[in-house]
């Protein structure tokens, strides 16, 4: 077999610095192609989602695109598309994030656009009833219209967890979203929207003397409202085996999912590393250890993923998460079985070690995973605000392929050695469709 | 600009800058294969998209279910080379490669760190030429093809697709996209050999590579990988697409559904069509991105769905502009009432000229945005060299856009836009939203085939 490459590095710069409103900057230029990617991330997402109101962090998320205090509702959107750029937001556990890919010339507007609605969204009971609408069908064309609807990002916390923060459903109960108010929508702004509670990174096509100046004279009025106080979610590790099973009444074969619990990705970064690598070394590519196994050799198993993260994002998420597989069954497929054969394959991982090449070309092909997702101007800004949030240091992304290929083989089968039945919560899809 | 209510505060826009196309170089090897290489040094890695013509003139299930199921075990294994071996050797270099096919082509895409070129174009190469579709992993692929297949049939997404291609293309080959099953079940591996030895030569074939390689040295490994795939093969021409017959709403019943899929077709042109710009701008202002007539109307002002969304569909044989919606059952009526005005409006009245702008600046912007990474610019070069153009295709074709007039956008919006040329269907629980989508327009039961659904 060839010898591996060896893994190379981006070198992008990084510019960091605080505004005196506590707003965390990442400029990092790249002048290879005439583009910027705008991120701003605040530090609140599903999980700090009051009870009784779940889904209400992605509420309010698309209530930030329904005007500010200079702009009108659709204003934003014709402001970033009529420049020539292409906008979004997303809401995961940890964080919400608000992002346009623009040409450069466009970089102050951006800049503008961002830090008005940073002073504030406008809130209205019109743009909330309307919103909560939208939501509701976004509900219905991603989880309630569809077979396998919210599985297993939605389906499997609340096997593993037990406090309402890491259990219940991001996406919201309609009841939840219809009780949702105005005066709660600006209380959630004025708690978690603070200007210390967010980071902002530029990506692309700029002078970081002028991005810096653009960032000085958008954002310094926005006014300085403390960050709020980060709580601890954290849960005790599973002592016994969870297992659960709804029916889907759209699906037409059995899926599974199982999740076991991953060390802190943040306090504990050097222990947690292994287990993205692990999940891998299981699944990435007809040559993985579950692929080979349950799909081309038992044929007990029709498709399959693994990752850590419960949304699929390894170094976006915070303790508690998970390292999850997914498998999609033949007809009358027998979850009992693969689960099993999931547990025996951890297990001779654990005691009979890697195949020679198996772990460098796993890193080699997550080195190519990763330097890919930084390609894009956008997808760049968005990591580097997110790490530099959650990690204190956005260039750490430029070490994330070396880092990756530093762990170990005995790291490895260490992971594996943890991933036990006890430790496990899985959950089943029965199929209710016409077979 | 104005947008919304003008603002003086909203910073103005810097200089544009021009369009500037990244240095790539084109070889054409003596067994006609194509090869394109273009520099973007961005990070240390290469993309690669081998685009080969495999395309039938008639409708023909048994093509598609061949031609399907090959493209899910090209990598399955050669003489020397098992499924495993291929994966594992591609993963040494950083890379994989996968393949699909549409009615069109085989597509082979895949990436690697830039040192593992030649290692992907050996491979690539060995698979071209000695793929042996060995028969268990056939019948693996197949089972999972067909599990893919059954569960595809429960999606309303797929489904609503199905029945816009049997009403958009009739006889046409492009009705039939998705193989069924018991078709599936009756390739072996020997009709997968068979069919790769006919159709899969570099004669017609492009292979384009974006990344971090001296372009003159990708042609060179390019060259010396893929000069012994076997040239010949045949050129198949597809007949013209037929023109759209309007007609009354087809109906597909999906019981107990929650939401209804609209779908609607209209007429399009292909990119090189003197109208071709105009209407891509007219498209925009329909619905074709967030800040169109369509979007606000249906979304941010009645709350009626998520993601509606238009777009320009270019095939080798034909163009379609396809509309697309999931809205609540209770509202399919007044939804599809809502996309009738809007398309009405654009058709018999002038667009205002800041829609034409904010429409203009997103297209040319949006060009920009596509060449930025080398996966996005693979996928450009790719696509355009499948329909006989190159990158110099986008500087054109920004001079077309910057001169598209008011009066060209309205012309062009009567032209394909027109509601009465509409094809529509619609996918939802019928005993719901049948008689108030009668009382808007005749309504027509269709029935998937049995197989389909």
């Amino acid at each position: 077999m060839p010898r591996t490459p060896r893994i190379p590095a981006t070198t992008y710069p990084v510019e960091r610095f605080t505004l005196a409103n506590g707003l965390r900057v990442v400029l990092t230029p790249d002048r290879s192609a005439p583009v910027i990617g705008v991120a701003v991330v605040y530090d609140v997402g599903i999980r700090s989602e009051p009870e009784g109101r779940t889904g209400f962090a992605h509420l309010f998320e698309h209530l930030m695109f329904q005007g500010s205090e200079n702009l009108e509702k659709l204003a934003h959107f014709r402001y970033v598309q009529g420049a020539g750029g292409t906008f979004n937001g997303s809401t995961h556990l940890d964080y919400t994030d608000y992002f346009e890919t623009m040409p450069a010339n466009a970089l102050e507007r951006a800049l503008f656009l961002e830090a008005d609605r940073m002073r504030g969204p406008r809130l209205t009971e019109d743009n909330l009833r309307n919103q909560v609408d939208v939501v509701k069908e976004e509900i219905r064309v991603n989880v309630l219209n569809r077979p396998y609807g919210g599985f297993p990002w939605l389906k499997l916390p609340p096997v593993m967890f037990d406090s309402f923060a890491n259990a219940h459903d991001g996406y919201g109960s309609f009841v939840d979203l219809e009780s949702a108010t105005v005066a709660e929508a600006a209380d959630f702004f004025r708690h978690y929207y603070a200007a210390g509670n967010a980071v902002l990174a530029v990506a692309g096509d700029l002078d970081v003397d002028t991005a810096a100046r653009y960032v000085e004279e958008h954002f310094s009025s926005v006014p300085d409202r403390p960050a709020p106080r980060r709580p601890s979610f954290a849960e005790p590790d599973l002592a016994t085996e969870r297992r659960t099973t709804y029916t889907d009444r759209l699906a037409p074969l059995p899926a599974v999912a199982a999740a076991w619990r991953v060390p802190d990705p943040v306090a504990d970064f050097a222990a947690y590393l292994p287990y993205v690598v692990l999940a891998e070394v299981l699944t990435d590519g007809d040559a993985s250890r579950l692929v080979q196994r349950l799909v081309l050799r038992d044929r007990t198993v029709t498709s399959l993923g693994g990752y850590v993260g419960f949304m699929g994002e390894p170094f976006a998420v915070r303790d508690p998460t998970a390292l999850v597989l997914q498998a999609h069954l033949p007809p009358a497929g027998d979850v009992d079985k693969v689960l099993r054969t999931i547990d025996e394959e951890a297990e001779r991982i654990a005691a009979d070690g890697l195949a020679p090449g198996e772990l460098a070309r796993t890193q080699a092909r997550m080195a190519t995973h990763a330097l890919r997702d930084t390609d894009a101007v956008l997808g760049r800004a968005l990591q580097m605000a997110v790490v530099e949030q959650q990690r204190g240091d956005a260039s750490l992304l430029n070490e994330l392929p070396r880092l990756l290929g530093e762990v170990t083989e005995a790291q490895v089968l260490a992971a594996a050695e943890q991933l036990r039945p006890a430790r496990r919560a899985s959950i089943e899809v029965i199929p209710g469709g016409v077979q | 600009m104005s947008a919304g209510s003008a603002v003086s505060a909203v910073p103005a826009l810097g200089p544009d800058r021009k369009l500037v196309l990244p240095k790539a170089v084109e070889r054409k090897l003596t067994n006609g294969l194509t090869v394109i290489a273009i520099r973007r040094a961005s990070v240390p890695l290469v993309e690669l998209r081998l685009r080969v013509p495999l395309s039938t003139v008639r409708l023909s299930e048994p093509f598609v279910a061949k031609t399907t199921l090959l493209s899910q075990t090209l990598f399955s294994g050669t003489p020397k080379m098992s499924i495993m071996d291929i994966a594992a050797e591609l993963q040494t270099v950083g890379g994989a490669l996968h393949a699909g096919a549409d009615p069109d082509r085989l597509l082979v895409s895949g990436n690697a760190l830039a040192s593992g070129l030649d290692r992907i174009l050996a491979i690539l190469a060995e698979v071209l030429t000695e793929a042996s579709y060995p028969g268990e992993e056939v019948d693996t692929e197949r089972e999972r093809l067909v599990d893919r297949i059954q569960v595809a049939r429960t999606q309303p997404a797929h489904l609503a697709r199905v029945a816009l291609l049997k009403r958009v293309y009739g006889t046409h080959p492009y009705a039939l996209q998705t193989p069924a099953p018991k078709q599936l079940r009756t390739v072996n591996s020997r009709a997968l050999r068979t069919l790769h030895g006919e159709r899969l030569h570099p004669a017609g074939a492009t292979l384009v590579i974006v990344g971090d390689v001296p372009p003159n040295k990708v042609l060179d490994a390019a060259e010396a990988a893929l000069s012994t795939w076997d040239g010949g093969g045949k050129d198949v021409k597809l007949p013209a697409t037929p023109p759209l017959k309007p007609g009354p709403i087809g109906l597909v019943d999906r019981p107990d559904s929650i939401q209804s899929s609209l779908r609607i077709a209209l007429p399009a042109v292909p990119r090189t069509h003197p109208d071709h710009a105009a209407l891509q701008l007219a498209n925009l202002v329909f619905g074709g991105y967030f800040s169109s007539r369509w979007v606000g109307n249906i979304r941010e002002d009645k709350g009626y769905t998520y993601g509606p969304h238009s777009y320009v569909e270019h095939s080798a044989a034909g163009s379609l502009l396809v509309a697309t919606a999931e809205v609540a059952t209770e509202v399919t009526a007044p939804a599809l009432l809502e996309t009738r005005y809007e398309l009405g409006r654009m058709a018999t009245t002038p667009p205002r000229e800041s829609e034409l702008e904010h429409a203009r600046q997103y297209a040319l912007g949006t060009l920009q945005l596509g060449m930025a990474t080398q996966s996005g610019l693979a996928g450009l070069a790719s696509t355009y060299a499948g329909f006989g153009l190159r990158l110099d295709y986008l500087v054109q074709h920004a001079a077309r856009l910057a001169a598209v007039t008011r009066d060209d956008l309205a012309d062009a919006a009567a032209k394909y836009l027109a509601p009465a040329e509409a094809v529509t269907v619609v996918l939802g629980d019928a005993k719901q939203v049948e008689s108030s989508l009668a009382s808007l327009m005749p309504v027509e039961h269709v029935t998937l085939p049995a197989d389909e659904s």
